[in-house]
């Protein structure tokens, strides 16, 4: 079956509503207008405004609605327009949500879905092109899904949903367009592993969601110069898959991390910091990142495409872990 | 404070002859370093020391008989005031002419492998040098005789020049394969050494090393000027009385070994309940894939059946546990590693059962090194003090002499003994057809107290199955 991201997560949302009248879908402009990348374009004719709902501008508010109504033996999908906008919600989410359970001594779980997109590329600006995913993997009590693939977003909602914890599932702007092939049974996977996809035996390219893509990229690129690059997407950001990447780490030797969000103190240090504890006698060269430049994210497009992670930029770190420079 | 003391170097030793110190008061000792040279009844044997720290005292004259345990020598912790740590203080940098290339000449007295250390740290070339030890030896006081005289300070070295820039793998990989990274020029990250450049290294040196020494020695020493040739001789600090021969002659140390072999021998046949197996092995795969792969090698580095044997019993041996280890305190202590002890028939008569460490690790190219070095080694008398100590199974090869098995005696506290006899033609039955194989039978005594014909027969099973995928070994 021909699909896009953005029509295999509105299939997810539908067959999770189709399967369990507890599951409801709120927030800004989710309803009327469809959703602000159109993900639920129909849903509200589908199901009627008692579970498509939409929220006035207060992520606050609508956000701990949600948890509430977790807590109140529903099973909400909220979705938030960009990973900026979160941050109004941040204290609901990191105050609330994420540590009721842990509080209440294990009476009390929040089995909330939390949607956003999150990334840049798009020309939208400082203000709606942040990748903040890694902030929100630091915080126990969370679990954090990146989809990077159009089976992953059809299949990752179902698992979270089932889980008993909030969990946010962060989907890049860019992957909406992208097209494939998706089985027709395609349904649940989960929500745990990280996933090799492409294998490879000199450097491993470590990523996840909107910078899959160009990492596949980079790895034929540096396959036409005879460097082998295995790409591991790690899928959930929290809690990570060690064993994962130790073990991609321990048949290369060599691990370059692309990551979206900026370097200082992200996920890609976190990840960086594992490897050396961990493997660090596997390791035949100093662990590599492509991260973004450390400005707000710029509107020119020139300026944007310069300040974010790119084909060339991982293929030159990748031939540096591996020690050619030509 | 810390104490030196006369080590055990074998189950069978009750005491040992000091007869080198390689160390003296003031100098700094490192974990490892070799500190003097035992005699026991089978051989000179380098002594390592297992404390760091200042020597402090001699304890022991050259020439004393010492019970194991018994006090040496005394290291400190930290310089004893008036002390002055010596041998290991940093030259004073000088400038360094262009370093002159000084062929390794063949000496005629021994150099001990410490000496040859200090002379190499030094810069000098103990082939120019008059040996004042025993048999012309040449021992520290000369070396260090030879570089006062060959003042100015010699070539030192840079600040940093200890610290090899190289990846974490490839410092673990270096150390597997036991290669020296200063050795090695590196092709990655502005110059730092990778696995890749370990790797070409270790095959480098096993092509061309099968008689030379490490690669240390082989490089030239770089030298301001020429040592001079006759140094002034000077009393090491603590000598030997010249009128006193501390060296016991040569039929006495034989009839020495003869007894002590004896007391060992009969102390394992009267406490280890011995079995016995017996099987005959197919070397048709394993000969073939050896004369193979002879083709492609220089004479001197060519591998002997008893390479690939070794190999196949240490492998068999990991893999079998309950023939390798000790049997001490009426408990097995099964080894992880496999030391494997191959027996040394020594010229004068006689034999020590030197160890080849982690056997079951080695490429079989880098086992046979290891195996012409410690026969030349056990035949000259010079053997490490771990060599001797830690064989955790022992191999008797008789082959050589025609003999076509051998049911050997266990060497306690070791719990197996292999034997191995004559690789011969043998007419062989096999899926209804009569062939000519190469074969050797294989024995195993083993202790019945620790495992049963069922264990020792997977045994020698395995080492069967293991010879018939030589190149796998």
């Amino acid at each position: 079956m021909k699909t896009t991201y953005r029509d295999a997560t509105r299939a997810a949302i539908r067959d999770a509503m189709q399967r369990d009248d507890r599951v409801f879908l709120m927030g800004e402009d989710v309803g009327s207008y469809g959703g602000c990348y159109a993900v639920s374009l129909g849903l509200l004719e589908e199901f009627g405004p008692e579970r498509i709902r939409d929220t006035p501008l207060s992520e606050s508010g609508f956000v701990g609605a949600g948890i509430g109504a977790a807590l109140g033996g529903m099973r909400p999908i909220v979705e938030i327009m960009t990973v900026n906008f979160s941050l109004l919600a941040l204290d609901q989410i990191m105050n609330n949500a994420a540590t009721l359970s842990h509080m209440s001594g294990g009476q009390f779980n929040v089995p909330l879905v939390i949607r956003m997109t999150t990334g840049a590329g798009r020309q939208l600006a400082a203000q709606h092109s942040h990748s903040l995913e890694g902030w929100y993997a630091h915080i126990p009590g969370l679990r954090i899904l990146t989809p990077a693939t159009i089976a992953d977003a059809r299949g990752m909602l179902w698992t979270a949903l089932q889980n008993p914890d909030p969990v946010l599932i962060f989907e890049h702007g860019s992957l909406y367009n992208q097209a494939g092939d998706l089985p027709d049974d395609a349904g649940a996977v989960d929500i745990d592993t990280a996933l090799i996809r492409r294998e490879g035996a000199d450097v491993s390219l470590i990523t996840y969601g909107g910078t899959l893509g160009l990492v596949l990229e980079a790895a034929e690129r540096l396959a036409e110069d005879g460097i082998d690059a295995e790409v591991l997407d790690l899928r959930t950001l929290r809690p990570l898959d060690d064993a994962a990447i130790l073990a991609t780490v321990a048949k290369t030797h060599r691990a370059v991390i692309v990551d979206e969000g900026w370097r200082s103190g992200s996920l890609s240090a976190e990840i960086s910091a594992r490897i050396t504890e961990h493997a660090f006698y596997d390791l035949d060269a100093p662990v590599g990142r492509v991260c973004s430049a450390e400005v707000p994210v710029p509107y020119a497009r020139h300026l944007e495409q310069a300040a974010l992670p790119s084909v060339d930029r991982v293929v030159a770190a990748a031939r540096e872990a591996v020690g050619t420079h030509g | 404070m810390g104490e030196f003391r006369m080590p055990a170097l074998g189950a069978d030793m009750e005491q040992g002859k000091l007869i080198e110190w390689l160390v003296k008061p003031g100098d700094y000792v490192h974990r490892g370093d070799m500190v003097a040279v035992i005699d026991t009844d089978k051989a000179d044997i380098d002594v390592e020391s297992f404390e760091e720290g200042v020597v402090a005292e001699l304890l022991v004259e050259v020439g004393t008989t010492v019970p194991v345990g018994g006090v040496l020598a005394r290291i400190t912790q930290t310089p004893a005031a008036g002390v002055a740590p010596a041998g290991r203080t940093a030259p004073v940098p000088v400038p360094v002419p262009a370093p002159v290339p000084v062929p390794a000449a063949a000496t005629s007295g021994s150099v001990s492998p410490p000496v040859r250390r200090l002379a190499h740290s030094l810069g000098i070339d103990t082939g120019d040098l008059h040996g004042t030890g025993r048999n012309g030896a040449v021992t520290r006081a000369d070396v260090e005789a030879a570089a006062r005289a060959s003042a100015p300070a010699p070539a030192p070295e840079k600040p940093d020049a200890d610290r090899v820039r190289s990846s974490p793998r490839a410092r673990r990989v270096a150390g597997e394969l036991g290669v020296d990274l200063a050795a090695v020029s590196g092709t990655g990250l502005k110059g730092a050494i990778t696995e890749t450049d370990v790797r070409r290294s270790a095959s480098a040196e096993v092509g061309t090393s099968a008689v030379a020494g490490t690669s240390a020695e082989a490089e030239p020493a770089a030298v301001t000027e020429p040592p001079v040739t006759e140094p002034p001789v000077t009393k090491p600090p603590v000598t030997e009385p010249a009128a006193e021969p501390p060296i016991p002659a040569p039929a006495d140390r034989a009839e020495s070994l003869r007894r002590a072999i004896g007391t060992l021998m009969t102390r394992s046949k009267r406490e280890i309940p011995h079995y016995y197996l017996s099987t005959t092995l197919d070397l048709g795969a394993a000969l073939a894939w050896m004369a193979e792969v002879n083709q492609a090698r220089p004479i001197s580095a060519r591998l002997v059946p008893a390479a690939l044997l070794l190999k196949a019993a240490a492998l068999a041996a990991k893999e079998v546990p309950e023939v390798n280890g000790f049997f001490t305190d009426e408990t097995f202590r099964p080894s992880r590693a496999v030391h494997l002890g191959v027996a040394v028939a020594l010229r004068r008569g006689g034999l020590v059962a030197p160890a080849i460490h982690d056997a079951d690790t080695l490429p079989v190219e880098v086992l046979m090194d290891q195996l012409r070095d410690l026969v030349g080694r056990a035949r000259a008398g010079r053997l490490q003090r771990a060599e001797m100590a830690d064989p955790t199974i022992t191999v008797t090869n008789l082959g050589d002499l025609g003999v076509e098995s051998v049911f050997g005696v266990i060497y306690p506290p070791q719990v197996a003994l292999v034997g191995l006899g004559r690789v011969l033609e043998q007419p062989f039955a096999r899926n209804g057809l009569i062939g000519v194989r190469p074969a050797v039978t294989a024995t195993l005594s083993a202790d019945h107290r620790v495992s049963d014909g069922l264990r020792g027969g997977r045994f020698l099973a395995r080492m069967e199955e293991l010879l018939q995928k030589p190149e796998e070994l």
